[in-house]
């Protein structure tokens, strides 16, 4: 059979899967949730699983991911595991407000006595009861469902997520650490939905940790929309470390208004098949928004990254470096966009894709594109994939350096440009521990986990 | 001050297109549209022996189920494949033996045009094959390049006095079924240049094809085919323009060339299709399939390319790099002004060991045009040693024009070294007034710097179409400032 | 300390350097001279283990050990080094750590410990004020940015760091003002014993007014032509290479 027709099968197997649960999902979900489904169907049965006939997905056999048996759950954590029990965070002195997620779910006994008034975190399906003003002013309003039948597909099964809401002029000292837990005792396919929206002025500090505990499949299709008001400022740090059955796709929507100002910073440590997709939307004069990423891949990994930078106003600056380093039978692709429309005078758009082969096997494809209709910018792009330079390698070993420790300090050199963007100092020397164990293959494949599958 | 402008702006860009006179010459036509009689038609007009005509059923019918590519970058409004007259022939006497068989007023035109087709008459050093609508009309220098084995003749000559070399190479590089517009070429292709350079042989001058649309409601498909033995080298010209009309016009070729060991094949275009009014009615719709092969080790194809026609541009010279240590390179300077469109580029396909490319591609918008840069570099499993570098940037002047680049590096071994840059910038002020204060008026300033943007490219031209590129760049260009 | 007997190195097939013999002892200063294109850097490149130059004949022993059979980092631990022409930018790794770890690889290899953290801030403060090195700069990425001047001068640095017995600067004064030349050449002097022996490669004479050598060689399509004292550089100086070549012609 060929991938269309698997495609297809699989379309229709989530189309089954919603018709019959579409009852219990609207009756356990907020009102200004349930609304965005009839639309999210409709365009789901149009646009079905990409293949990688969509540019967008050329590199990527998204479906080769979610064919299989799953278990899915519609409801909020039904078994009310102790999770404080079986997770903690192994970073040292990383002080933050730590916000549990179970399976796509808030989970239900998160604490943060401290957190400053106004701030308001908690699950997505409480918001869109709580608050439903803000909740009904930014859910569903950046992430498109016509645009992409993923996200069709996350809008269609959402139930839950984390809802983070900081009020104007308002600043978070400590980051907010939302730690995405998968654990089950069979295959799951998880969807989760977060709305982070910052007022104008307001600034913050998130950081996301993916991981799974358990050595079982996982597809999980997680999007999280996030709105800057004006002259907002929102960094945004992603550490992926999930186990090699694992799919995680994920779609980062940044919608931001004038003089606001974004970074993303990416690390793909680990994981099955890692798609990342970021979008942003710079709706207002003089935003800035900066996307990094780093991603290691060995074993049969696939780890690829989607931007889509939306120059709509002028006088914005947007930056973009991706770099990957690939060995064994590991693929990567880059896949990015620049595009800035004809209003968009005195834009700055820069873009980078930089890659490392390490073994004859691993591949990379990169695709950086840009697309502009307006005269006055200055916008460059630029890609490399190469090996190891021999130039630099004889340099360090004619010092007297090993072949294999100067491997580590090129490899480790490349890395550090990306992880050198992360603005909390902890959590800077933590990754900067965790690649360099992880290039020397020291890592265990699933840091927390105790199962140590293959 | 505001209708002054206007007015020169009007001038210079109502005088720009110079090539837009028609010429009044019996034409033998076929009647329009498409079918399988129209391809048995054309086939027998042009005596082809049997195999010709079943490579062109074969395509025809591989075409009709086919659908128009949409990927491009490009709008393209439908086009109706049933109007088109595919077979278009000035009515004079084919194969001229001398000068005096053909038709004066042929002369006249191609003497207008810059081509003189007496031979005394030409540039030294440059054979070349003219073609109007369907059919060459001369081909010069033929005698003395056969004293040397090369053979340089019409593609339909070839078809009869050389079908060997026709059915092991035709199709060869670009197979019949390998996209809808070269499909539709192979089946209705009527004539074009066929060039063989010999084992060794150093081909001594430049060997150029200039074509020609003519009649109107005609679409224009020709066919080129060069072959180079072991050790040859060739330098390939190409150059055409078409007459000013409301309708727009079909043209898609088809370009193979075919590299042996040691053998380096240079081909360089000057494309100056109609473009269209600066409404944007009419011009050409220019679908071009071109693709060399190195086949043998050590092998070369360099393809330099200045685009400053057509309403729409589609064309992509590639070069499959088989042979070991073989190379390729593409430079492109392309213009869209005006309402113009272009989506083009190059592939690079890296097969074997040690094997090289170059991109250099200079875009230059203006008016309401849309340029598009897209390439693919593919470094397949088994090719060690690979290297590219591409570089490709993009002026816009204007703002409403779009500059857009779409790179794809593929890359399936470690040991390849791959770049690429791109850069999008407009023509800055300072420059401007840098060169306004030396006495230069803006459009002789634009003019200037534009040709140094794109004098990487325009040098990798022989000497006598650098500079006729180099005018017709400005001219182009003409009436995008203010 | 270094023996060269009939060495012929080549590139890509193509032989660069077509038989030389020398002999380098403890104390000594030896320049090497010659036109560009004469083998030099081949010659300097090849000693410290440059894989893409091909030995097709002849030996070389370095403290009596085979030295061609040596990868380029124990050449290196065993005391090599090579002050390069055109010393490689190497961004994103800092200078601080780069030469920790030369460092400690050079002491792993002796069977010592690793420097302590403070141990190895003293002997890089110190080696820096020797070749009058910014501290600023070794703050930053290997090269990176650094200009011609600074690039030489970091080379310098490096070898005070790693104090190897035998030290080839290959055109260590192409790039450099006087004064740079001066600062160089006072951080050779000074890290001169007569333990240690020095190769300097040169075209010109001007270095060797500074680092004053005790034999010169001259160099010319790939073979040794003429060997001396100091005098034959002043010789060289004032009459060019030409006449060499009409003597050996």
């Amino acid at each position: 059979m060929d991938s269309e027709s698997h495609t297809y099968e699989l379309k229709n197997e989530f189309i089954k899967l919603y018709q019959q649960n579409a009852d219990f999902l609207n009756s356990n979900s907020g009102p200004l949730m349930n609304e965005f489904r009839p639309k999210a169907f409709d365009d789901f049965v149009k646009l079905g699983i990409p293949t990688t006939k969509n540019e967008a997905y050329k590199y990527t056999h998204i479906e080769e991911y979610l064919k299989g048996n799953y278990e899915v759950e519609f409801s909020v954590d039904p078994f009310r595991i102790n999770l404080k029990e079986i997770f903690k965070c192994d970073i040292p002195d990383l002080d933050t407000y730590v916000v549990l997620m179970l399976n796509g779910s808030y989970y239900y006994d998160n604490q943060m006595p401290s957190l400053p008034d106004g701030i308001i975190v908690c699950g997505l399906n409480e918001a869109s009861v709580r608050y439903p003003e803000i909740f009904r002013m930014h859910y569903g309003k950046y992430a498109d469902t016509a645009t992409d039948g993923l996200i069709a597909l996350n809008t269609l099964f959402a139930y839950d997520g984390v809802f983070i809401y900081i009020p104007d002029k308002m600043t978070i000292e400590k980051p907010l650490q939302i730690i995405n837990i998968s654990y089950s005792f069979r295959n799951l396919r998880i969807t989760r939905r977060n709305l982070i929206v910052a007022g104008s002025g307001s600034s913050c500090n998130i950081v996301f940790c993916d991981h799974t505990l358990c050595a079982h499949n996982y597809t999980t299709n997680s999007l999280t929309e996030i709105f800057a008001a004006q002259d907002a400022n929102i960094e945004v740090t992603r550490i992926q470390n999930e186990n090699s059955l694992s799919s995680h796709i994920s779609h980062t929507f940044f919608h931001q208004e004038e003089r606001s100002s974004v970074t993303s910073n990416t690390i793909s440590l680990h994981g099955g098949l890692i798609r990342n997709n970021f979008f942003a939307r710079l709706n207002g004069t003089g935003c800035e928004s900066n996307h990094y990423g780093l991603f290691m891949g060995d074993d049969n990994q696939h780890i690829a990254n989607f931007t889509y930078i939306n120059h709509a106003m002028p006088n914005c600056t947007s930056n973009q470096l991706f770099k990957g380093i690939l060995d064994e039978n590991a693929t990567g692709a880059f896949n990015g966009k620049i595009y800035v429309s004809k209003d968009a005078q005195k834009t700055l758009a820069y873009q980078k894709n930089s890659n490392l082969l390490l073994s004859p096997a691993a591949r990379m494809n990169s695709k950086p594109h840009l697309e502009i209709y307006a005269d006055d910018v200055k916008c460059s792009h630029g890609a490399t994939i190469g090996s190891i330079d021999a130039e630099a390698m004889f340099y360090l070993r004619s010092r007297g350096i090993t072949e294999k420790e100067a491997r580590q300090l090129l490899m480790y050199a490349f890395a550090y440009e990306i992880i050198n963007k992360i603005n909390i100092e902890v959590l800077r020397d933590r990754i900067i521990d965790l690649v360099d164990r992880r290039l020397r293959g020291e890592l265990s494949r699933c840091n927390n986990c105790h199962i140590h599958c293959q | 001050m505001e209708n002054s402008q206007e007015q020169i702006l009007s001038e210079v860009t109502g005088s720009e297109y110079k090539y837009g006179f028609t010429t009044d010459i019996e034409t033998e036509l076929i009647p329009a549209g498409l079918n399988e009689d129209i391809i048995r038609m054309i086939s027998a007009r042009k005596n082809e022996p049997e195999f010709m005509l079943e490579f062109r059923l074969k395509a025809y019918r591989h075409w009709k189920t086919m659908e128009m590519p949409r990927w491009a970058h490009l709008n393209i409004p439908p086009i109706d494949f049933q109007q088109i007259i595919y077979y278009a022939a000035p009515k004079s006497r084919p194969n001229p033996k001398s000068l005096d068989e053909v038709d004066p007023e042929l002369l006249r035109t191609f003497e207008k045009l810059g081509i003189p087709l007496e031979e005394q008459k030409q540039l030294a050093g440059v054979a070349v094959d003219v073609v109007m609508d369907s059919v060459s009309v001369k081909t010069t220098f033929k005698e003395t390049l056969a004293e040397l084995g090369v053979i340089f003749c019409s593609m339909s000559e070839a078809i009869r006095e050389h079908p060997d070399l026709v059915k092991k190479y035709l199709g060869s590089v670009v197979p019949y079924t390998d996209n809808f517009f070269a499909s539709l070429n192979s089946a209705v292709f009527s004539d074009g240049s066929f060039c063989y350079i010999p084992k060794g042989v150093r081909c001594p001058m430049e060997l150029s094809t200039y074509f020609r649309i003519n009649a109107a409601n005609t679409g224009q498909f020709e066919r080129t085919l060069i072959v180079a033995e072991d050790d040859s080298y060739v330098s390939y010209l190409e150059g055409c323009t078409a007459p000013m009309r409301d309708e727009h016009q079909l043209h898609a070729a088809v370009v193979e060339i075919v590299a042996l060991d040691n053998a380096e094949v240079k081909y360089s275009t000057v494309q100056n299709w109609y473009p269209g009014d600066k409404h944007g009615q009419g011009g050409i719709y220019n679908f071009v399939t071109k693709r060399g092969i190195c086949k043998g080790d050590n092998s070369k194809i360099s393809w330099t390319q200045v685009e400053t026609g057509s309403a729409i541009t589609w064309k992509y010279p590639s070069c499959i790099l088989k042979g070991d240590n073989s190379v390729g390179e593409f430079y492109s300077v392309a213009v869209t002004n005006n309402f113009q469109q272009a989506d083009t580029g190059t592939k690079m396909i890296h097969i074997g060991k040690n094997t090289r490319s170059t991109i250099i591609s200079k875009g230059i918008s203006a008016g309401y045009g849309q340029n598009s840069y897209r390439g693919l570099v593919k470094v397949t499993k088994n090719a060690a040693g690979v290297r590219n570098f591409t570089q490709c940037d993009s002026l816009l002047l204007g703002d409403k024009c779009g500059a857009h680049t779409f790179p794809y590096l593929e890359v399936e071994n470690d040991t390849a070294i791959i770049e690429h840059e791109a850069t999008t910038s407009k023509i800055s002020e300072d420059q401007i007034f840098y060169c306004n204060q030396r006495g230069l008026d803006n459009e002789t300033a634009v003019g200037l710097i534009v040709n140094g943007y794109a004098r990487e490219v325009l040098n990798k031209l022989p000497m006598e179409f650098a500079v006729e590129a180099q005018k017709l760049l400005q001219i182009s260009l003409e009436g995008s400032v203010g | 300390m270094l023996v060269i007997k009939d060495l012929h190195i080549a590139i890509d097939g193509k032989e660069i350097i077509k038989g030389i013999n020398l002999e380098v002892n403890a104390g000594e200063i030896h320049a090497i001279m010659g036109p560009n294109g004469s083998g030099k850097s081949t010659l300097a490149s090849a000693l410290a283990g440059r894989e893409i130059f091909e030995i097709t004949k002849g030996t070389v022993t370095f403290k009596g050990e085979n030295l061609l059979e040596m990868s380029p980092e124990d050449r290196a631990r065993k005391g090599l080094f090579l002050g390069f022409q055109y010393p490689v930018e190497i961004p994103g790794v800092s200078m601080v750590n780069f030469m920790k770890t030369a460092i400690n690889e050079q002491r792993k290899f002796k069977g010592l410990e690793p420097l302590s953290a403070s141990d190895f801030l003293k002997l890089m403060r110190e080696k820096q004020e020797l070749v009058g090195l910014h501290a600023k700069l070794t703050n930053r990425s290997v090269n990176e940015g650094f200009s011609g001047g600074e690039k030489k001068r970091n080379e310098i640095f490096q070898m005070a760091m790693l104090s190897p017995d035998l030290a080839i600067l290959d055109e260590t004064d192409s790039g450099l003002d006087i004064d740079a030349l001066k600062v160089v050449a006072n951080g050779v002097n000074k890290l001169r014993t007569k333990n240690n022996a020095t190769i300097v490669i040169t075209h010109y004479q001007r270095l060797l007014d500074y680092i004053v050598p005790d034999y010169v060689h001259v160099l010319y399509k790939g073979k040794i032509v003429k060997s001396s004292g100091k005098e034959l550089a002043l010789v060289l100086e004032e009459k060019g290479y030409d006449w060499i070549k009409d003597e050996t012609e």
